[in-house]
């Protein structure tokens, strides 16, 4: 086994009520290295992640992790009931681990250091899925876990999101295993793709398997040509403020 | 005044006062028909005390206690909704608490039960309230940043290392504790009202969940003492009193936030 590696799990298969949801997967993450899962509605990408993070305890399988590994866990989504007041700030310090002089930092990482105040409730979907990134990198993970991190994001923000968690790739040095439905928007960003419909579609980087046979298949042709069209980029985008960044060259 | 007015003020009093922290968990993690089951199995409580014949205050709290341990049991269960299964318990357990009922040979006053008797609180209430109050109130201060964690996402807080299990069990025991004990004061069918009313007024005012906790006690605390008040003038009952003096701040409170908002 690589001995850079984070997780590794093996044969993992799950049955819900003699359902198959997973069947015979095995993957890896190792030091620096995006994973990224893709796959249909109900291919069993979240019971997978699920299963990686220990919530849910495998039909058949093993995971094995690395010595002391610190997990950060960016859920799909959050459904706070609107009668809890409670601001970001108070939600980064209750993460277990939280240590107070790191939130300003974390916050001003993801780019929503103008957040800290305002009531969770009232956050958009895309500041909300900030903060909960926000909230994963307190736990100073040398394992990042994304589930959707895009979800109720527009496309401009979705994008801007998978430059920010590139970002962090490369500056906490941690491992990410990111869920997502489509392949176009995490291709420069990926480093390994698995593609998943209960069991692995096809696999590889990021360029061989938007041209599997198998991906092309699950996605259909037509699906997999639109979505990749989708190429060009603005020069400018926004922050939270609604100011606009200009865009650095490489 | 009447030595039994004072008693009455604080059973009251203490029982709003952790109602207030209580009810907003209560509120936040939307359980409030949970609070109703375990009012029901109150009442079932009661039945098995006098068939038993031990403290009655002592079988209810275990009745609401095993029907709290019972719920988180089934919980995890697929198959039937909470819902559905809420439902269940909670008339079996009223319906069965008033068949056995009518084994027994004591002539209980049925609606002391049903809408509470606050003015016929005893010392000995008085003494089982006061260690039930502190111990939830210990507790729950010992619990509270863990408790809002595990409601604001169940899984982020396991994944962080939380025992989610051992600390939703832990919570519905204290509602179970504070239901039982509470029954004295607006009975089995307005126990839920207590708890959810008073967090319902504080919402519109509060930016954290402790100042929302300390208000939703406050209101509690006015409408215990306005609920006696008009029970001491103008003979009114003095559960359903209380209970309608939370739905008037209600009211208010509403229309405070209309008004402010212009």
């Amino acid at each position: 086994m690589d001995e850079n590696f984070l997780i590794n799990a093996s044969n993992i298969s799950l049955e819900i009520e003699q359902r198959q949801i997973l069947n015979n997967i095995s993957l890896q993450v190792a030091k620096e290295q995006i994973v990224t899962l893709i796959g249909p509605n109900g291919a069993g990408k979240t019971s997978l992640v699920k299963i990686v993070l220990g919530l849910v305890q495998p039909s058949s399988g093993t995971i094995t992790l690395r010595k002391g590994l610190s997990v950060g866990y960016m859920p799909q989504r959050l459904h706070i009931d609107p009668s809890m007041p409670v601001s970001v700030d108070r939600f980064l310090k209750l993460a277990v681990n939280a240590n107070r002089s790191e939130i300003g930092g974390v916050l001003k990482e993801v780019g929503a250091s103008a957040l800290l105040n305002s009531q969770l409730h009232s956050l958009s979907g895309g500041e909300l899925q900030r903060v909960l990134l926000a909230r994963a990198l307190i736990q100073a993970p040398q394992l990042l876990v994304l589930d959707e991190p895009v979800q109720g994001v527009d496309v401009n923000g979705q994008a801007e999101l998978y430059r920010l968690i590139e970002n962090i790739r490369t500056r906490h040095k941690c491992g990410i295993l990111l869920v997502s439905h489509d392949l176009h928007l995490v291709m420069s960003a990926t480093d390994e793709v698995i593609c998943l419909n209960q069991h692995v579609c096809c696999h590889g980087h990021p360029e061989q398997v938007s041209n599997d046979p198998a991906y092309l298949e699950l996605f259909g042709k037509k699906d997999a040509e639109t979505l990749a069209v989708y190429t060009h980029h603005h020069n400018h985008s926004h922050d939270l403020g609604g100011d606009i960044v200009e865009k650095r060259e490489k | 005044m009447a030595d039994f007015i004072i008693r009455a003020l604080l059973a009251g009093l203490m029982v709003a006062i952790i109602a207030g922290p209580l009810g907003c968990f209560v509120v936040w993690r939307r359980m409030s028909y949970f609070g109703d089951t375990l009012a029901h199995s109150a009442l079932f409580g009661i039945a098995l005390g006098l068939i038993l014949d031990i403290s009655l205050q002592l079988s209810v709290i275990v009745a609401c206690m095993l029907l709290a341990v019972a719920l988180v049991m089934m919980e995890n269960r697929r198959g039937l909704s909470t819902d559905t299964i809420l439902g269940i318990l909670a008339h079996t357990s009223l319906a069965l608490g008033l068949v056995m009922i009518s084994f027994t040979d004591n002539q209980i006053n049925l609606m002391a039960y049903l809408f509470g008797d606050l003015l016929t609180v005893s010392w000995n209430d008085l003494i089982w309230i006061g260690a039930s109050v502190c111990i939830v109130l210990g507790v729950l201060f010992a619990n509270w940043n863990r408790l809002l964690t595990i409601t604001l996402h169940q899984e982020l807080a396991q994944v962080e290392g939380l025992n989610v299990t051992r600390l939703r069990l832990l919570l519905m025991l204290l509602i179970a504790l504070i239901v039982a004990v509470s029954m004295k004061v607006v009975g089995v069918l307005l126990i839920t009202s207590l708890l959810i009313i008073p967090p319902a007024c504080a919402r519109a005012f509060s930016k954290t969940p402790e100042s929302m906790s300390v208000m939703a006690s406050i209101v509690g605390c006015i409408a215990v003492c306005g609920g006696l008040a008009a029970s001491w003038f103008w003979d009114t009952p003095t559960g359903p009193s209380i209970v309608v003096m939370t739905s008037l701040l209600f009211i208010f409170s509403r229309v405070a936030v209309s008004g402010e908002k212009g």
